[in-house]
């Protein structure tokens, strides 16, 4: 099966859902997945330098196996930036009003040392 | 080397820890003879905080919580001798912090129903796998290879779907009517994208956040009518919108997905996007063509309708973005499902943009026959400051208020257009009691003066007068046989206009003067704006009792109004008072106040 060639029938196009789900799937794929909303309200409350911040921690950190992932607009723009993090098995947390800094203390503390920061969770801030 | 670890928190921060807790373990660990084998730790704050003081037996890393001193025996005794559990101590993570750790636990989230943003902030838009992993593309394999186009229009029909974009024309029969002749003539499908009412973004969201849903369905539908080609209508102020719709049609070209021959069949569509430069009434669906074609952007009298005659002068449908999103889910799931969702006549869900006076702002996703109040208030989370309810918006400058009385009423097309506005593209502005209403219809009465295309005289120029008398009102000029000739005027417009821009242009006025005629009769008779916001009707006062002659007020005031000597009362001249509220800011002893 070719990775990115036509998509012919059925099989092909579940051929790909199932070899996608371990990336979409922390549960599945067993590898963090990291989701920072990067559409508009994101971009304008300053997402795209919490992107960068823990891109830069995780390269820096050796993570390698920590999928980093642009989203869309999950809806609650008030929040923004909003980072989640899900880790296999431990389910996932959104952080909000997140910040270059916090970032890098989320990687550290909750990538790296398995701890969630329940103070920029969304339950602490509501 | 010892064979395993306990770690005792002993961080000063929850205020849980026992200061000895740890010497507790390290007797127990001594008198069951593991002193060899077992090291205890006193580790720093664990963040557990909620859950304190919390213990941590390693290799296993289990967690024990609220540990006690005299729990130190048993955990010793059960765990590193008997290499059990101790059950009743084990940390729970969901009651131990007690605390909200992700969205989908919020109210916020749990009173939706997502369907239209499914993907939305789940997936990468700009991978086509991730939104293949979300059974991305089956609804198109399922409409080819298992249905027939009139089973795919059936299917739609019989969802109840409505058109999100505006008036809420039954999306299946839009589709009907232009699927005659299929394969014998050159047919289109176009996309609006082109969300142009104030405070409305649900559709750059979805474009945003899943720009593959309205690429797929906008395939389904070429499929169901017989057309081969389609065009998206996206304003080119949504650059992130126009990126990622564009990268998606260009991977959906790289699988297969879109072009020729789509899964091997016989069904061929390529679709194109179509930059619109920021002309509201290029949101109007005979506008919007005349724009593609290249053409100022200006409406068109219906019939002939787009189905018969649109597009290149060929059938063609127009739907929404948040239509389309609709469409994959209505396939794959059936129109059973989908017509279990909703109200009686309004099925499924409605996207709303949350805006103005509200906790929070943001979009929801809510089944029709949803309350304003739990909108508002359940998801919304309510008014901020403690202020009160006055009113809310729908439909945009289309549109009109709900008034607080009809809090409760359940929001689906029809309840809407009852009461005076309509269901619109789904922006939902929220006013307080700080809002002057007659100021809120002079807001959409400017946005629709700007926005006229100029092309009909009831809209160009009925507008524009109207403007005029809630001009006059507002600075006080106004007389009660105004209100009769405003009401006049707007129902000529509502009749004459060439197209929708004009024919709805008065309802923001004629809802406000529906429900809050008192406020408009306040205006014209006491020359007073209850809200406090019309500034031609505001005075200044200084209480001379309060005021201490600081003389700050008189060196903020840039009109040179406020006179006065050091440690006397101060006074306004309101001849020369331009309102501008500086002295209020200025005030230290709350001696200046605005009526």
């Amino acid at each position: 099966m070719d990775e990115k060639g036509i998509i012919r029938n059925f099989d092909m196009l579940q051929a790909v859902k199932e070899r996608t789900l371990l990336r979409l799937d922390p549960e599945l794929g067993k590898k963090a997945r990291v989701v920072v909303g990067l559409a508009t309200c994101g971009v304008a409350a300053g997402a795209q330098g919490v992107y960068d911040a823990i891109a830069a921690e995780l390269e820096k950190q050796g993570l390698k196996d920590v999928l980093l992932v642009r989203t869309g607009c999950v809806g609650i723009c008030q929040f923004e930036p909003v980072v989640e993090v899900h880790l296999p098995n431990q389910g996932k947390t959104t952080y909000v009003h997140m910040t270059p800094e916090k970032a890098v203390r989320m990687v550290d503390q909750h990538l790296l040392g398995g701890n969630a920061i329940a103070e920029y969770t969304i339950g602490t801030k509501q | 080397m010892y064979r395993g670890y306990i770690m005792v928190c002993s961080g000063p921060n929850c205020g849980h820890t026992l200061g000895r807790l740890a010497d507790e373990f390290e007797v127990q660990i001594k008198m069951a003879g593991l002193r060899k084998e077992i090291q205890v730790i006193r580790g720093g704050c664990l963040g557990l905080c909620g859950s304190g003081p919390n213990v941590i037996i390693f290799p296993e890393g289990t967690i024990y919580s609220h540990v006690q001193n005299e729990d130190a025996a048993r955990i010793v005794s059960e765990h590193l001798l008997k290499g059990g559990r101790v059950e009743d101590l084990l940390y729970d993570e969901n009651q131990a912090t007690g605390a909200v750790r992700c969205l989908e636990e919020t109210d916020f989230f749990q009173k939706q129903t997502r369907i239209a943003l499914r993907n939305c902030g789940v997936i990468d838009p700009q991978s086509i796998e991730e939104y293949i992993a979300r059974d991305g593309y089956a609804a198109l394999y399922k409409a080819l290879s298992e249905m027939t186009p009139d089973g795919v229009i059936e299917t739609v029909l019989n969802s109840g779907l409505r058109g999100r974009g505006s008036a809420g024309f039954p999306t299946g029969l839009k589709w009907k009517y232009a699927s005659g002749n299929r394969g014998k003539v050159q047919k289109y499908v176009c996309c609006n994208a082109d969300e142009g009412d104030p405070g409305a973004f649900m559709d750059r969201s979805v474009l945003e956040g899943d720009p593959h849903s309205v690429v797929e369905a906008m395939a389904i539908a070429a499929y169901a009518i017989g057309a081969d080609k389609g065009y998206v209508y996206v304003r080119a102020e949504y650059p992130v919108a126009v990126k990622h719709l564009g990268i998606a049609i260009q991977q959906a070209k790289e699988r297969g997905l879109l072009g020729k021959h789509i899964f091997s069949t016989d069904f061929s569509f390529d679709l194109e996007i179509k930059l619109g430069a920021g002309a509201f009434v290029c949101g109007e669906e005979t506008a919007l063509m005349t724009s593609i074609e290249g053409k100022r952007g200006e409406p068109h009298p219906r019939p002939p309708f787009p189905a018969v005659k649109g597009l290149f002068a060929s059938p063609t449908i127009l739907n929404n973005v948040e239509t389309y999103a609709n469409i994959c889910p209505i396939i794959l799931n059936g129109a059973e499902w989908f017509s279990a969702i909703g109200s009686e006549k309004s099925k499924g869900t409605k996207v709303f943009a949350l805006g103005g006076k509200i906790k929070n702002t943001g979009l929801v996703e809510v089944p029709m026959g949803t309350t304003l109040r739990e909108i508002i208030e359940d998801i919304g989370g309510g008014i901020p400051k403690g202020k009160a309810f006055k009113a809310a918006q729908t439909g945009g400058p289309s549109g009109g208020c709900i008034p607080a009385s009809l809090i409760d009423t359940p929001i689906d097309y029809d309840n809407l257009t009852s009461i005076g506005t309509m269901m619109g593209s789904g922006g939902l502005i929220v006013m307080d009691e700080d809002t002057c209403m007659v100021d809120i219809a002079k807001f959409f009465l400017e946005f629709t003066v700007d926005e006229s295309c100029g092309k009909c005289t009831p809209c160009r120029v009925g507008t524009k007068r109207l403007l005029e008398l809630l001009n006059k009102i507002t600075e006080g000029r106004g007389t009660m046989e105004d209100l009769e000739r405003i009401e006049e005027l707007a129902a000529f417009i509502k009749e004459n206009s060439l197209c929708g821009l004009g024919q709805t242009a008065p309802n923001p006025v004629l809802s406000t003067l529906r429900y809050f005629q008192d406020e408009y009769v306040e205006h014209i008779v006491n020359k007073r704006c209850p809200a406090g916001v019309c500034r031609a009707l505001l005075t200044y006062q200084i209480d001379p009792v309060k005021c201490r002659g600081c003389t700050a007020c008189a060196r903020a005031c840039p009109a040179g109004a406020i006179m006065g000597s050091v440690k006397n009362p101060h006074k306004i001249d309101n001849e020369k008072c331009i309102k501008c509220g500086s002295c209020i800011e200025k005030c230290r002893f709350d001696a200046v106040s605005r009526t």
